[in-house]
């Protein structure tokens, strides 16, 4: 049936790599940077996650590898952009195109291979339940049995919301976005603060990429993060950015992602399943901007 | 003059790269480059010229398309899903209808280039009317386009004797007709035709004028008492339909029929995007740009037959060279304008 207990299983897969996405995203729109390669610093992270944890037969190893990737994809996106002025749109297409031709090109080049890798010795991410409220049933199975980097993506909401808003260095990045002459003004670099950002950005699109590559599956394949860094770029816009917000759009785009997946299993097409989150995330974000204005003009 | 020497720098920064990145992948070199060279021109009867010719009407057509938008100022990212409409609906026209051969060509042409334009119309009504940037909108409406197409060919329109997920092939007296004993069909006279009309329109025209003007300064544009709004749709629509016009070209010549995936695994709709930002907006350059990315496509895919090299080498050479614009010129203006 359509609620089984895997079905509530099965949502933390499809949540995680969103949420951690739209969490690092939401720190460039604060510091405003543009930064759309979301899409592009998943599939680096997704790639270099499955590198080390082939390599070196263990998922630390993997997770260590796809951080390292993160840390180098926002490096060379704040130099483009920050540094050398870049436009962020132009930046972010170039990205784009350097990460799904660098991942295929390495695929083929790494492990000779073209379409899909997947080896036994890749080493999934371990999977840990909450002991008590594992237990309750239907809503435990949320919290049993679940990536670690699902618990890192709940945690990480909190943490980020108390540091945007409670932290000095949450104060910085916001000032990095709506104030840069006060930032100066004080004596701080608006660049070092917005490539800050943009780093943190890129490991957790990274980390993100490895909960689809070494976490939901061991496997790579070509283009695997399928269009969900632009829904993380939907959900960042819905939510202005807030991390209180994001957690539940996350959360919906998780659902719908496997709902879509279950009712595959009935015989409906992959391809109408497939686009119902961009339809939807059209018809939400129409109606998240129609409020938003209506607000305005009171 | 300065103005024509950084634009032609521009090029030159892209040959750099290219050739650069050729010599510093391989040890080997002079086998790649022959491979190289065997790719884009070699083969049988120069079998792989024709190849690189009529990749490169597809980026060139792709280019007119998103230049079109860009001119105007708008960041049209949809013509992935125009061009995919476009090809799927010229290949329902093209095998569905019956009509005799050439009034079925036009009428396949002109359903495909409406298709295309009324989906990049949809995005402009997204931006306009409720409020969602041109940039995203035109994006996420790809996906749609690329999902519906693809699940129309593999499953209700299917050609099933073929055994992969295609159409059934367009009738052979409305194809368009190729040059004897290639695979370079007329379709790229249909390009350089654009190709003229595009440069003309943008010079010369007064509705090239409005769209600089727009591109420029939208609001100076609004405020001289130009039609914005009419202006803005109008450069989407024509860009859609531009998009579709490609689409029918790739469907009724190169591939004659939709084959799933065959207008959006080459990236042309992206790579019609770098060859504009590359020729800096301007669009007599664009032909220029367009055909060294065919090259560059067509290059390593020799490349890979002969020296084993992944022909994605050229896709990072792609990424490689917009990062590099980004960074010494400012293409697109999107930070200063609106």
């Amino acid at each position: 049936m359509m609620l089984d207990p895997t079905f509530f299983d099965s949502i933390a897969r499809f949540i995680t790599p969103l949420l951690l996405a739209a969490l690092g995203g939401a720190l460039c729109d604060r510091a405003a940077v543009f930064n759309i390669a979301l899409e592009g610093m998943m599939l680096i992270g997704a790639f270099f996650g499955v590198v080390g944890s082939y390599y070196f037969g263990s998922w630390q190893a993997g997770l260590l590898f796809a951080i390292l990737s993160g840390f180098a994809s926002g490096v060379v996106f704040s130099w483009f952009s920050i540094y050398r002025k870049g436009d962020d749109i132009v930046v972010s297409i170039g990205f784009n195109i350097l990460a799904l031709g660098l991942t295929v090109f390495l695929l083929r080049y790494l492990f000779n291979t073209r379409g899909q890798f997947d080896d036994p010795n890749i080493i999934g991410v371990p999977r840990i339940s909450i002991p008590i409220i594992s237990d309750i049933p239907y809503i435990g199975n949320l919290f049993a049995n679940q990536s670690i980097l699902f618990y890192f993506a709940i945690i990480l909401v909190f943490l980020i919301q108390f540091l945007l808003f409670r932290h000095k260095y949450g104060l910085y990045l916001r000032a990095a976005g709506d104030n840069i002459m006060a930032l100066r003004t004080a004596g701080l670099s608006p660049e070092l603060i917005q490539s800050g950002a943009v780093i943190a950005c890129g490991i957790l699109c990274a980390l993100a990429g490895a909960q689809l590559s070494i976490s939901s599956v061991t496997l790579f394949a070509e283009g695997m993060s399928a269009g969900r860094g632009w829904i993380a770029v939907v959900i960042i816009m819905m939510c202005a950015g807030r991390p209180l917000l994001i957690l539940p759009a996350a959360i919906f785009f998780g659902l719908l992602d496997a709902i879509g997946f279950r009712i595959q299993a009935f015989g409906v097409p992959q391809q109408f399943t497939d686009s119902l989150p961009y339809v939807l995330a059209i018809f939400i974000m129409a109606i998240a901007i129609g409020r938003r204005r209506r607000k305005l003009n009171k | 003059m300065s103005d024509l020497l950084k634009k032609t720098n521009l090029v030159g920064v892209a040959s750099a790269a290219l050739l650069l990145s050729l010599i510093l992948i391989i040890p080997a070199s002079r086998d790649v480059a022959f491979g190289f060279w065997d790719g884009v021109v070699g083969g049988r009867n120069h079998f792989n010229l024709w190849t690189t010719l009529s990749r490169a009407s597809i980026i060139i057509g792709m280019a007119m398309a998103a230049l079109v938008a860009f001119r105007a100022g708008l960041i049209n990212l949809g013509g992935e899903g125009q061009l995919v409409l476009g090809g799927l609906v010229a290949a329902l026209v093209g095998v569905y209808v019956d009509l005799p051969p050439v009034l079925l060509a036009v009428v396949a042409l002109v359903s495909a280039m409406l298709a295309a334009g009324l989906w990049a119309l949809l995005a402009g009504w997204l931006d306009r009317v409720v409020g969602m940037p041109l940039l995203v909108a035109s994006l996420l409406l790809n996906y749609p386009a690329n999902y519906f197409a693809s699940y129309l060919v593999s499953h209700p329109l299917r050609d099933v004797m073929s055994g992969i997920s295609q159409s059934h092939k367009i009738d052979k007296a409305a194809r368009l007709p190729r040059f004897s004993g290639t695979i370079l069909d007329y379709g790229i006279f249909i390009v350089i035709i654009l190709v003229i009309l595009i440069v003309w329109l943008e010079r010369n025209s007064i509705f090239g004028y409005r769209l600089r003007m727009h591109g420029y300064s939208a609001k100076f544009a609004e405020v001289s008492g130009f039609p914005s709004g009419k202006i803005f749709y109008q450069a989407l629509f024509i860009s859609g339909a531009i998009a579709g016009l490609v689409g029918f070209l790739v469907v009724f010549g190169f591939s004659q029929r939709y084959i799933d995936g065959m207008l959006t695994v080459p990236l042309y709709a992206w790579t019609g995007i770098v060859a504009v930002l590359l020729a800096a907006i301007t669009p007599w350059i664009v032909p220029i740009t367009g055909l060294l990315f065919a090259i560059l496509a067509t290059g390593a895919g020799g490349m890979e037959r002969v020296a084993g090299i992944p022909r994605e080498a050229s896709q990072i050479v792609q990424g490689m060279i917009i990062l590099w614009l980004a960074a010494t010129g400012k293409p697109l203006n999107s930070k200063d304008g609106h």
